[in-house]
């Protein structure tokens, strides 16, 4: 079972890599980009433990390790593959 | 002084706990989000909340910020530099454990050297540390003025340092332990290590 975890800055926090990344856009002529936020792309490859539900674990995971839910959000896809 | 191993479990009889600066676990993930499970934090956990002074400097500020002893997080600096240089800073507070013995000074000089030393807070709870008296340093020009122009990383607030309510547990990004000894550039970190010596 594949999980893939996207965790992105909450909106009210300033993002000055997102920012970087943005004018650097613009610098290559690519004015149509109004905002840029950088985040994570984590892929988990997980054995799902009998009686516990895969994507509560991973929720766990998030909140405990792999995001900080005072300043990101995240956000988890499962599949088989 | 003595140096604890971080998969230790013992404190061996501490009486304050330093968590100091470098670079744990590369900052991968976010700076001290796998240090905060270290085996040792058990016991750093149970210390803070006996009422027993912490100190957190630099990477130690994020890891408390990390496992919840203090509130805030440390993001990556606005100018997304890592900034080594010296800043001033302004005490805050003088009656502090942590301050007490700088009581004459205001300002102070001491060096920052991060990458991911922007202090952030959700606008109530900067609030509240406002309200609380819980900054206890903040940077600022020679002269003690705190606006923005003098904030080497767009700390909220040009918050360099906090304390927790209680008053026991203490972050601070810049470095108090590189200034010991005018051979190093001057002695403005003294203070606070004979405060928390004097407060034990």
């Amino acid at each position: 079972m594949t999980a893939r975890v996207f965790i992105t800055p909450k909106p009210d926090i300033l993002d000055p890599q997102g920012k970087a990344v943005g004018n650097a856009l613009h610098d290559l002529g690519y004015e149509e980009v109004s905002d840029v936020r950088v985040g994570k792309y984590l892929t988990l490859e997980i054995t799902p433990v009998p009686g516990k539900d895969p994507r509560e674990r991973l929720e766990e995971m998030c909140r405990r390790l792999l995001a900080n839910i005072n300043i990101e959000s995240f956000s988890i896809e499962i599949s088989d593959r | 002084m003595r140096f604890l191993w971080h998969r230790q479990r013992d404190l061996e009889d501490s009486d304050c706990i330093i968590l100091p600066g470098g670079f744990a676990h590369g900052d991968y993930l976010r700076a001290g989000a796998i240090a905060r499970f270290s085996p040792i934090m058990d016991a750093v956990l149970a210390h803070a909340r006996r009422g027993n002074p912490v100190v957190g400097i630099c990477n130690g500020f994020q890891v408390l910020t990390e496992i919840g002893l203090l509130p805030g997080a440390l993001l990556h600096n606005l100018s997304l530099r890592f900034i080594h240089r010296p800043v001033s800073l302004r005490i805050e507070r003088h009656d502090t454990r942590f301050t007490r013995m700088y009581a004459m000074e205001d300002v102070i000089e001491l060096p920052i050297a991060h990458g991911q030393g922007r202090y952030y807070a959700p606008p109530p709870v900067i609030a509240e540390l406002e309200n609380e008296n819980q900054v206890l340093f903040r940077y600022c020009s020679p002269a003690g003025l705190t606006d923005s122009s003098w904030n080497p990383n767009g700390s909220l607030n040009g918050i360099a340092g906090i304390c927790n309510r209680e008053g026991n547990v203490m972050g601070m990004m810049p470095h108090p332990e590189r200034r010991l000894n005018p051979i190093l550039g001057g002695v403005d970190g003294k203070a606070l290590f004979m405060s928390l010596v004097e407060s034990v």
